[in-house]
């Protein structure tokens, strides 16, 4: 297989806590793979392994060479301290033209934005510029850390929509962190379950279903993560939801 | 030209607000203000130091300034608190710089001079060296300015676009260790921070993008190094402070600026 990157067994370490213990990850171009789990799991710790902010203590993670990455982090403050237009934000690290610029804004839905200040945006309207950022140089791997943090459910739902369009006109692969269950089992490919290590993994459906994944919220909350998880799965069904699994089946 | 101590003051105080000014900025977006202020203040030590054995105050002020930095760099984010640290390794520098000042017997030193500066006794060596160190900085935060704006608005976005986050801050450590040890003849230890933050501050208000900001703060900068010299001149005051004064001054009006726009 032409993996973009993998990770071969390995063990993560940050502030003295082990955060991944023998990690086994691939990733093949073009997949949608989203890694769940609860908080302090490891999962945006593995992704800042995957961009060589965080080193492992041992173990291998292989990145195809020249691989392009767009990361979209789970959150960004900028210094309300530092003027920055979004048109100006768009060109770093690598300087474009304002027509790019203007070009990849309406792209991301967000035209009119080019002037404005990044400290005066809205949570979606900032998530958009990220990403709009992460997708410039035609990545082969767009990374999102919690992309839809901050969002209401429609807001996430058509920024996972999106991000499908996305992966259908760049037919780059696509790895994202979610700790909700049902916008995943929507969109993607395949489910990494990770709690420290990998717990459990496969398509969205058998995740949801798998033994691993309840006691990963509990037993002693008797599953009501879990349950409340796939009530709100069918409460979604009607609108959103809907879409993503027919979108998903063809 | 140069025969004028006066010219001489001029263009050592331009110097400095020129290179102050892009360096500034960097100092006020990552909130390094106390951080610039405790390696101008260990800088008293590396004067002490070169006295003692005899180099040159730059290249004293220069080692001082940078080990100051790298270890307040190192010791971040282990058990204490960024303002903390500061606050402990400021002050303990000045006071040993102090101390060591006063075993330098048979030596009369100004200490006046270096704590707030005597850009009037500038002299042509002192202004190959100001110049010099403000064209490296310059040259530097130039050369590496996109990659310094990418590490300071997030080191992850950095990092995913192939630049060393830690690198960049290594860079901007030295350029300020540069910046304090050109400085030092001009403003003195005491006031080597308001030149990087008040001007840098001073321009927040009427820029829209990090470039615009750094031109409009070493602007202000200029006009607070040639205005308060001329001050200075005409009312006897200490120049150093009165430089400093204008550059308050400026940000005053530009504040109220901001406020009467809303």
């Amino acid at each position: 297989m032409n993996a973009l990157v993998t990770f071969k067994d390995v063990n993560l370490s940050y502030g003295g806590h082990k955060v991944l213990d023998e990690v086994n990850i691939s990733i093949a171009a073009g997949e949608i793979v989203t890694i769940v789990g609860p908080n302090g799991s490891g999962k945006s710790s593995l992704l800042r392994a995957l961009i060589g902010a965080l080193k492992p203590v041992s173990g291998q993670i292989t990145r195809a060479s020249g691989l392009r990455v767009g990361y979209v982090p789970q959150k960004l403050h900028i210094d309300p301290t530092l003027p920055m237009t979004v048109t100006r934000f768009l060109s770093l690290p690598v300087k474009i033209t304002d027509m790019e610029a203007s070009e990849a804004l309406a792209q991301a839905g967000v035209p009119d934005l080019g002037p404005r200040q990044m400290s005066n945006l809205s949570g979606g309207q900032f998530q958009r510029v990220l990403l709009a950022r992460a997708l410039l140089h035609k990545p082969q791997l767009l990374l999102l850390d919690e992309a839809t943090q901050g969002l209401d459910q429609p807001g996430s739902a058509a920024f996972y929509r999106h991000i499908e369009k996305v992966r259908d006109q760049l037919n780059c692969a696509v790895l994202m962190i979610s700790h909700e269950l049902h916008v995943v089992m929507s969109a993607s490919d395949r489910v990494i379950c990770l709690n420290g290590h990998v717990c459990c993994e496969g398509k969205p459906d058998v995740v949801a279903s798998a033994p691993e994944y309840r006691a990963l919220f509990g037993t002693g909350t008797g599953g009501a993560l879990a349950l409340y998880r796939h009530d709100h799965d069918h409460a979604h069904g009607d609108g959103c939801d809907h879409d993503h699994s027919s979108e998903a089946a063809k | 030209m140069l025969d004028s101590f006066l010219v001489r003051a001029a263009l050592a105080g331009l110097g400095v607000a020129l290179a102050a000014a892009p360096l500034g900025c960097f100092v006020v977006w990552r909130r390094m203000a106390y951080f610039g202020e405790a390696t101008a203040h260990a800088s008293i030590l590396g004067v002490a130091l070169a006295l003692s054995f005899n180099m040159s105050v730059f290249a004293g002020v220069l080692v001082v300034a940078l080990i100051m930095a790298t270890t307040v760099s190192t010791l971040s984010g282990r058990g204490y608190a960024m303002d903390t640290l500061l606050g402990v390794m400021a002050h303990s520098a000045i006071a040993f710089g102090l101390v060591a000042v006063s075993f330098l017997d048979g030596m009369r030193i100004d200490l006046m001079a270096y704590l707030f500066g005597d850009i009037l006794a500038v002299g042509r060596v002192d202004l190959a060296v100001i110049w010099g160190g403000a064209l490296l900085v310059l040259a530097l935060v130039g050369w590496r300015w996109q990659q310094l704006l990418i590490s300071t608005v997030s080191p992850d976005l950095a990092q995913a676009g192939g630049i060393d986050p830690k690198r960049e801050q290594l860079i901007l450590t030295i350029a300020l260790a540069v910046v304090v040890a050109v400085a030092i003849k001009v403003v003195g230890v005491l006031l080597i921070a308001a030149l990087l933050i008040i001007p840098a501050a001073a321009a927040r208000p009427l820029a829209q993008t990090p470039e615009r900001m750094a031109a409009i703060a070493a602007t202000i900068g200029a006009i607070s190094a040639l205005g308060g010299l001329q001050l200075a001149y005409q009312f006897d005051t200490p120049t150093g402070p009165t430089i400093v004064s204008l550059a308050a001054g400026l940000f005053a009006l530009t504040s109220l600026f901001s406020l009467g726009r809303g």
